[in-house]
């Protein structure tokens, strides 16, 4: 059919039976956003800043399982929403984000709102496209979406020029794919899977590394059979949370710069690593040359590039995790003795009991800890949870009983502050059933605030749990640690009214400094099913603990700090 | 950390912007690419970019693979056993000895390509190192104007 480029947008998103856009509209766009009045076949969301509508595409995508996708204009439209398209690109989430271009006549002139956006995309996309002809279109979109979803998953970027939205041309979406320079090798080598299968069999301290790409490759459920059928137990990255059960008795903890003290030293005593889906990132293994020192390492990648990049694998496997381990599965049952492991089990039970996960109460004062422990406790898997950057994030990733995986959505690779409101929206669009919950700091939860319209606007419920202790309060713990307590710009003792800021914008606010409130703020809030602000007033100088410092080795960690 | 020279031929699709990816890989890690040379590979879709480059084993070793990654990148050598060649054009004043300027290019498989009313110009295609010493041996001859081109390599 001939149609306009803006309307092959539209067709082309229906044809991949999406279901709702975030974005923002402006000049170089509005030839797609006029289409897009004219339909009914999906949702526009409308953020009030691009970054979040990329981030909630975001947080859509990682509780769907789906593709989000992110519309925004050029210039400075584009510019913003960079940040989330490169977070996205960090923690491997599928999108497919479009934008508006100046005319082809203008590109390159300097035009009003014109900036080289492929140019600036390119480092932090799977790929991008210009499209300088309609009659592309629906082959580009196709083919974006296949890239995003396919693979080691990634945002893909779409740069429209505005002519390009207005040219008629034939659009014909039924033609295959056809990519001759990617093909993605999902089946691992049988010969690998083998000696890996052997390798674990004669390993007497074998340790399950688990990393996000289980989740993304919706493998969750079989590596959990994995693990019970062979008692292997594992420790599960920042990103993997949620993959094993919390109440896992094979699960020992999250591992890395902020895991406990039984995660780091299993890693630390462990003779075979298999690590799945996970890419051995700095904050995981502290210092490389002492890394799993006595430890053999089967890793199983979708990318190749990930593959002996930091950690050198005595067994590489290319391959997508799920179908990887099904051929694991098959060969471990006959050869693989769960009971050969017992004493395996028996040390790392010890280190639990030796160092558990803890803090301590003091008097009346809310400990963030607790206040995690509670929400888990109040909701358990009834929330979605997603989160901001620093300290309360690492706090939310230790003690959250997190019990399925895409339960847990957090910024891992970039470090966004200001991910985790719009990121719950998308959350929330994705599983209306469950409370969406964003436990934020009171540095964070300024960077995206403006989300509060479009929680109302929406009716998208998120609960953002503030926790509050006027500081920037990550670069304050290292501050106070490493640079002699000179809190260079990181308090953050005048602050707005948290309360008044939400019910300004039609949601309702709640200030805490007791147990009691917090419950009661809560379960308000849940009952209420607007968007909130719970301002919870925490001890000030708490600080992440075990902590494993840059550079450091995994198994020296600083268990506890005493101030000076 | 250890360094080294590679050369590393990637063949391509034969599109728009496939270049500046191929050449963030190595700009976004401070690497300098010290020649490339880039030509379509007679009746298909791809072309041929040789690219040669200077630095840590470990890394070049990640930079390939990320290459692989790219989805315009259909395949990438790192040649070990491989022929390669380049080229240089030099044009000398019509003063100097032809005689003198015939024999040097001889020996370095290149010779007069052209004598315009003031000036020649001599070429020469060889391996990188001997181009090198050509246009050492050849300053005598007070060259106006030189032009070496980037590498070509292939498999032995």
């Amino acid at each position: 059919m001939q149609i306009s480029g803006a309307q092959m947008v539209i067709e082309a998103l229906i044809a991949e039976e999406v279901e709702v856009i975030f974005g923002y509209p402006g000049g170089a766009i509005m030839n797609v956003y006029d289409a897009i009045y004219q339909q009914s076949s999906f949702q526009h969301v409308l953020t009030r800043h691009e970054q979040a509508a990329v981030h909630a595409a975001e947080g859509y995508a990682k509780a769907s399982g789906k593709v989000g996708v992110a519309m925004i204009t050029s210039g400075p439209g584009f510019t913003n929403a960079i940040t989330g398209i490169a977070d996205a690109y960090m923690d491997s989430v599928p999108l497919v984000v479009i934008s508006g271009q100046v005319p082809m006549s203008l590109i390159g002139t300097d035009a009003f709102q014109e900036i080289d956006a492929v140019g600036i995309s390119r480092p932090c996309t799977k790929h991008n496209y210009l499209v300088t002809d309609a009659k592309d279109l629906a082959r580009i979109l196709k083919e974006a979406f296949y890239l995003a979803r396919t693979g080691r998953p990634g945002p893909v970027h779409v740069d429209i020029p505005k002519d390009v939205t207005a040219q008629i041309a034939l659009f014909d979406y039924s033609k295959e794919v056809e990519l001759e320079t990617y093909k993605p090798t999902v089946k691992g080598n049988m010969r690998q899977i083998k000696k890996a299968v052997e390798a674990i069999a004669n390993a007497k301290r074998p340790l399950l590394y688990l990393g996000g790409g289980v989740i993304s490759s919706g493998a969750a459920e079989l590596v959990r059979e994995f693990s019970k059928m062979t008692q292997i137990p594992a420790v599960e990255t920042f990103m993997a949370r949620g993959t094993l059960h919390h109440a896992d008795p094979l699960l020992i903890s999250m591992l890395g710069m902020h895991g406990s003290y039984a995660a780091n030293m299993a890693m630390s005593e462990t003779d075979l690593v298999i690590g799945l889906g996970a890419r051995f990132d700095d904050r995981v293994t502290g210092k490389l040359s002492e890394f799993a020192k006595n430890a053999q390492i089967i890793h199983v990648d979708i990318d190749p590039a990930s593959i002996s990049k930091l950690v050198n694998a005595h067994f590489p496997i290319v391959g997508d995790v799920k179908n990887v381990v099904e051929s694991m599965m098959t060969l471990a049952k006959d050869q693989v003795d769960p009971l050969r492991y017992a004493p395996w089990h028996n040390t790392i039970a010890n280190f639990n009991k030796l160092h558990p996960l803890s803090y301590t109460e003091e008097g009346d004062r809310l400990k963030p800890q607790w206040v995690v422990q509670r929400i888990g406790q109040l909701l358990g898997d009834d929330a979605n949870i997603s989160t901001d950057v620093g300290q309360h994030q690492m706090w939310t990733a230790q003690f959250y009983p997190f019990s399925r995986p895409r339960q847990w959505n957090s910024s891992g690779g970039l470090g966004t502050m200001g991910y985790g409101f719009p990121a719950a929206i998308g959350v929330k669009r994705a599983d209306m059933d469950r409370v969406s919950i964003n436990i934020t700091g009171d540095g964070s939860i300024l960077m995206n605030i403006q989300e509060l319209m479009t929680a109302v606007e929406y009716n998208l419920p998120v609960i953002n749990v503030i926790l509050n202790n006027n500081f920037l309060g990550m670069v304050r713990q290292w501050q106070t640690m490493f640079y002699d307590k000179r809190h260079s710009s990181t308090d953050l003792s005048i602050q707005p009214d948290f309360v008044k800021l939400a019910e300004s914008f039609g949601g309702v606010g709640y200030r805490v400094t007791t147990k009691e409130e917090f419950d009661t703020a809560l379960k308000d809030a849940v009952e209420k099913n607007v968007v909130a602000l719970i301002d919870v007033v925490v001890a000030r100088f708490e600080n992440v603990l075990p902590m494993v410092p840059a550079g450091g080795s995994l198994f020296n960690m600083m268990l506890e700090y005493k101030d000076k | 950390m250890e360094q080294a020279r590679r050369v590393i031929s990637v063949i391509v699709l034969n599109e728009a912007s496939v270049l500046s990816r191929i050449a963030g890989l190595f700009s976004g890690r401070g690497y300098n690419i010290e020649s490339l040379t880039v030509a379509p590979i007679p009746d298909s879709k791809y072309s041929r970019i040789t690219i040669v480059t200077a630095g840590s084993i470990k890394v070049v070793e990640q930079i390939i693979k990320q290459l692989h990654k790219l989805i315009p990148v259909l395949k990438v050598y790192e040649h070990a056993d491989l022929v390669e060649k380049e080229m240089a054009m030099v044009k000398i004043p019509l003063t100097e000895s032809l005689g003198d300027i015939e024999a040097l290019a001889h020996a370095y498989n290149g010779r007069i390509v052209n004598v315009g009313s003031d000036t020649l110009i001599v070429m020469v295609a060889d391996e990188p190192m001997r181009v090198g010493h050509f246009l050492e041996a050849i300053k005598r001859f007070h060259p106006k104007e030189i032009v070496r081109s980037g590498s070509v390599a292939m498999e032995r």
